[in-house]
């Protein structure tokens, strides 16, 4: 972008595509906006009117809200703590030499590649179910009592398959740079008298620390919206125990065709995501620069 | 204190024999070089000594104790990487604190043994900077400041000059060698520059293919070469190598003559030839050529005779400093 001419030839250029991504937003956050101030259900059609805050007011003191900011909260930081530290783990184990390397590694890879919903309903039948599953017949083979996990813990249940399913996208991008340590600084450490331990904090950690911020960034973008596990396994239930802010914006909608009330729900969503963003990029974006 | 002893020392990947057997002694406060060309196994006969790789058979005997199976950081040396491979994330303080961090030592203690090397070294404005601001001099030295302050019994470069040009190269050599002077600790060095092992070295190890070819002094390799490849790789430019006839005039069957002892003339010599390219340094200008039924030679001159490309020249090597060899390229004295 040397001169002038060349400048605005490529501002020419880019203008379709900067319009096109401006409309695809423009227009729904626009409408979006438009019926969370309309009072708009379904159920009654051809009767929308125009009813200020009330949808904020009411779905803002709804009690089902204050526990859906819980579980999603929940499930970004629960799901992102198991990852990041059986990420590292698994990146470390998997950075050794070994029989079948290559094998072991796209094994590990495999439930990234596996549609949410599958992987949920696997979970909920194979593993999680009481009567049928793997957790019941193990349970059962030592003489206990089969543990209903999506009824009693439904949450707990939830971060464990978001994080199965994360795990090796954390695992992939952590066991790369780990590799892209040098290994004349592991020898020099290493000659420094710095055992196995002391290596991982003061080497290897410091060393990952970029590729840990990439981790928490990404899959906080993905893991304030998770949605499928919900809907396949728990339907939010019991109650609203599993219910985050995207699966409550769903019921809403489609639940109880409150188009305005889903509508100030996501706008409420969107807002609050912009905070969470605001803080994660304050937070780590200092990591990111250095 | 640092002396250092291999006996039977081998190292096998695989099937391939990197380093046959190898027998050395280092005495304490020796400037030892290993040299060789690449792949000779310099760099792995460093490694095993700095317990980087485990030796297949053999024993390393580091002040009298057998530290063979001893892991790296208990067999008291210190190591200056090619890469310098600080640690890029610590300011200079803590990069050249770490050793003795980890080795549990008091913080006031820690403190002045940094400023202490940083002194030496030239470092103190830099230590709070990151690695990554320093220059490749600047690394170098840090790197080296790392090694000095746990007080090894000796200490290992690894081709430490490789990385900086060639106006820095010659400084740092310089600095290394005032080091040595000052704290008079073993060290042993790795290259593959004859240049660097013939000005630092006060004992020269000249490896090739996993053998020791010679050791000596820089002066005892130049002058009592033991065999051909010693003869080549010792000197610059290289040795010319002349067999036939003219070596079997010295009862030899390989002659070899350094271009500085090539005496040239206008007008009468042993051997005749023409110029093909000449080099003119200044100080010196060095000529290869082309002569009749030897093949070309190479001669160091004086920066004041005058030839050009194509000329006539006549060249006499001295007679007091032709190295013979017989027919296994081993020196006949």
């Amino acid at each position: 972008m040397a001169t002038l001419h060349t400048r605005s030839a490529a501002r020419l250029m880019i203008a379709p595509s900067v319009l096109l991504l401006l409309a695809w937003m423009i227009v729904p956050l626009a409408l979006t906006i438009y019926f969370s101030l309309l009072r708009y259900n379904l159920l009654m059609p051809g009767m929308e009117e125009f009813a200020g805050l009330t949808n904020y007011t009411y779905f803002l003191t709804d009690p089902a809200f204050f526990q859906a900011i819980f579980n999603t909260l929940a499930i970004v930081i629960g799901v992102l703590f198991i990852t990041v530290v059986g990420g590292i783990a698994l990146a470390l184990l998997l950075d050794q030499q070994m029989f079948g390397q290559g094998i072991v590694r796209i094994l590990v890879i495999a439930p990234f590649l596996i549609m949410p919903t599958v992987a949920a309903l696997v979970w909920k039948n194979m593993f999680m179910n009481p009567v049928n599953g793997l957790f019941a017949w193990l349970a059962k083979l030592v003489g206990l009592q089969p543990f209903d996990f999506l009824a009693n813990a439904p949450l707990f249940s939830i971060i464990l398959i978001v994080a199965w399913q994360w795990l090796p996208f954390a695992t992939l991008i952590l066991l790369t740079a780990l590799q892209s340590l040098d290994e004349e600084q592991k020898e020099a450490a290493q000659m420094d008298g710095a055992g196995a331990w002391s290596r991982f904090v003061y080497l290897v950690l410091p060393h990952l620390s970029r590729a840990i911020t990439v981790v928490i960034l990404i899959q906080t973008i993905f893991l304030l919206s998770v949605f499928a596990e919900i809907l396949v396994t728990t339907n939010g239930g019991p109650g609203t125990q599993s219910t985050n802010l995207t699966f409550l914006v769903y019921a809403q909608a489609l639940l109880q065709f409150d188009v305005g009330g889903a509508s100030a729900g996501g706008i409420i969503a969107v807002i609050l995501a912009n905070i969470v963003a605001f803080f994660l990029m304050r937070m780590i974006g200092k990591t990111l620069e250095a | 204190m640092g002396s250092i002893t291999l006996k039977n020392v081998s190292k096998v990947f695989g099937a391939h024999a990197v380093i046959p057997s190898i027998d050395l002694d280092i005495h304490d406060g020796e400037f030892v070089v290993f040299v060789g060309p690449s792949g000779c196994g310099k760099s792995t006969l460093l490694r095993l000594i700095a317990g980087l790789e485990d030796v297949s058979d053999g024993e390393i005997i580091i002040d009298g104790k057998n530290t063979t199976d001893l892991p790296p950081a208990k067999r008291g040396l210190s190591m200056v990487f090619q890469s310098y491979a600080l640690y890029p994330h610590m300011s200079v303080r803590s990069n050249i604190a770490f050793p003795l961090k980890m080795a549990g030592e008091d913080k006031a203690v820690i403190d002045k043994k940094v400023e202490d090397a940083a002194r030496v070294l030239n470092l103190t404005d830099y230590l709070d900077r990151k690695p990554r601001q320093l220059s490749g001099g600047q690394r170098q030295r840090v790197a080296i400041g790392r090694a000095i302050v746990r007080q090894p019994e000796a200490f290992l470069f690894d081709e430490p000059l490789s990385n900086l040009d060639a106006a820095l190269r010659v400084n740092m050599r310089l600095e290394i060698s005032q080091l040595h002077q000052q704290l008079k600790t073993t060290m042993i060095y790795v290259t593959h520059d004859q240049v660097e092992a013939m000005t630092m070295a006060d004992k020269i190890v000249v490896l090739n293919r996993g053998r020791i070819e010679q050791v000596g002094s820089p002066l005892d390799l130049y002058h009592k070469p033991d065999n051909l490849f010693v003869a080549g790789f010792i000197g610059s430019p290289k040795m010319n190598f002349i067999s036939g006839a003219s070596a079997a005039a010295h009862q030899a069957h390989t002659i070899g003559v350094r271009p500085e002892h090539l005496v040239l003339s206008k007008d009468q010599g042993s051997w005749r030839g023409t110029v093909g390219v000449a080099e003119h340094l200044g100080s010196d200008t060095f000529l290869h050529v082309n002569a009749d039924g030897i093949g070309t030679l190479t001669a160091r001159v004086s920066g004041d005779f005058a030839v050009t490309h194509g000329d006539q020249v006549f060249l006499t090597p001295d007679p007091q400093r032709v190295h013979r060899f017989d027919e296994k390229g081993m020196a006949i004295r």
